[in-house]
């Protein structure tokens, strides 16, 4: 297929738009990466995601595919030749879906949390939470790995991936916040898993570097506390 | 080998519906287990300790949460009557409204009818703008799925049985014949399915319910005026 029959739109620092690359270099996939600027949103990333207008956008023969989870299901469902994301057993594929929802739904939205929550008291719910959410994938992660490297065994998943591509923003936040997250005492397989994913052929082209995030999660930041000045 | 499917669920619960509904097209038996939720059983606890929520389907003892996670199961476990569509770019496009349906069109709805003076005027702007998409998607069709009723219209269910109830109560019309004539005939069609009125909550249930939850919702200065 001519490389220009797939087209992903996004940004290098989205942890969503690297899901949609991880999976097209699972499935050797070659794609157009066409950077989108966000700031004014491009008239492509308004026609194909009129309703979100958001990143990722996977555009196939001219067809656009939305939401990053969805999106990984899709090429895994197209492009059947090469390895697969989701495993075979129903059940199986129902307990990654399961977690990659609880990754968007609670995990995200907790990690994003800690960077914009202020004040001591708030800030240290949002810590508690994250701290409870990651003892919880923890836990999965024993169970779906089985003692093999990933959570989706032998090779990375579908979870994996949801929940990998958080990993650069997870450091960062470390960073920024001086706290250890994933740490030895309560998360040994995560942090064995983390380093592992990184590694990964599929993954170490597209995972950005924990220091550009820090840098860029600045810009954020400063421009969201300009909008709303700590009082 | 003998098959054991249980749902755990409440009477009400749109999400449950989904799952029953796709257990009845299937034509798989199972059990309904009705919750309290406000004192959720032992079992409930033990089988979704993350959310503590309904629905949860038991399948040969093994749990599952999470309505539309639970309707994918369904659908690959039970290859008969099949929900989905085939193509995987459709199935991409329902599985997208499905969750624009949660993350979007229900919120929106639900604020209509809980919140009040200018708080709802923009909540009914927000819910036309979520909802102009519904109509859309209905275009050429008889049902979100086509022909047939499908995942997507199990999906969005709940539009056929509690905006009407929404509605009734704070007297307003939020789906009117001008601007969703393709979403009356869809909530019409839909209600009439023999299928889906197997399992149908009860309207007044319906309307007594939410009419004490709105009750609690309204701050005590406003009730006092």
């Amino acid at each position: 297929m001519a490389k220009s029959e797939v087209k992903l739109l996004g940004a290098w620092p989205s942890p969503f738009v690297m899901r949609a690359r991880i999976a097209l270099n699972i499935k050797a996939v070659e794609y157009e990466f066409v950077l989108e600027t966000l700031e004014p949103k491009s008239p492509l990333l308004l026609q194909s995601n009129p309703v979100y207008k958001k990143i990722p956008v996977l555009i196939h023969a001219d067809k656009p595919i939305c939401e990053s989870l969805i999106i990984v299901q899709y090429i895994d469902e197209v492009w059947t030749s090469a390895p697969s994301i989701l495993p075979s057993d129903p059940y199986d594929r129902a307990i990654q879906r399961f977690w990659a929802a609880y990754v968007d739904d609670k995990l995200f939205p907790t990690m994003r949390g800690l960077l914009t929550t202020q004040g001591e008291e708030a800030r240290k719910a949002v810590l508690d939470q994250l701290a409870e959410g990651l003892a919880l994938l923890e836990e999965a992660f024993g169970k779906c790995s089985k003692g093999k490297a990933f959570f989706g065994g032998d090779r990375i998943g579908l979870l994996d991936i949801a929940f990998g591509c958080m990993l650069g923003w997870l450091r960062a936040t470390e960073k920024i916040s001086g706290l250890k997250l994933l740490h030895e005492a309560n998360t040994p397989g995560l942090l064995k898993w983390a380093d592992t994913f990184c590694a990964d052929a599929a993954v170490k082209g597209v995972m950005p570097e924990t220091e550009k995030l820090v840098e860029f999660s600045k810009v954020i930041v400063a421009r969201m506390r300009g909008a709303h000045p700590p009082k | 080998m003998a098959e054991e499917v249980k749902v755990f669920r409440t009477w009400s619960s749109p999400f449950a519906f989904r799952v029953v509904w796709a257990l009845q097209f299937k034509g798989v038996p199972y059990e309904n287990i009705y919750e309290d939720l406000s004192e959720k059983s032992s079992l409930l606890l033990h089988y979704n300790p993350i959310h503590k929520k309904v629905p949860v389907l038991v399948h040969n003892g093994k749990p599952l949460a999470e309505s539309l996670v639970i309707l994918e199961y369904i659908e690959e476990t039970w290859k008969q009557t099949p929900l989905f569509p085939e193509d995987p770019y459709e199935r991409a496009t329902a599985r997208f409204w499905a969750r624009f349906g949660d993350d979007q069109v229900l919120p929106s709805v639900f604020g209509v009818f809980i919140k009040q003076g200018k708080e709802r005027e923009e909540a009914i702007v927000t819910a036309h703008g979520n909802l102009k998409y519904l109509e859309e998607e209905l275009r050429g069709k008889k049902f979100f799925s086509g022909e047939k009723i499908g995942f997507l219209d199990l999906a969005f269910g709940w539009v056929a049985n509690l905006v009407s109830v929404f509605e009734e109560i704070q007297g307003l019309t939020l789906i009117d014949h001008e601007k969703y004539p393709l979403l009356l005939a869809w909530i019409q069609n839909f209600m009439d399915d023999p299928i889906i009125k197997e399992s149908w909550p009860p309207r007044d249930k319906l309307i007594t319910k939410y009419q004490a939850l709105l009750g609690s919702f309204i701050p005590k200065e406003a009730a006092e005026k």
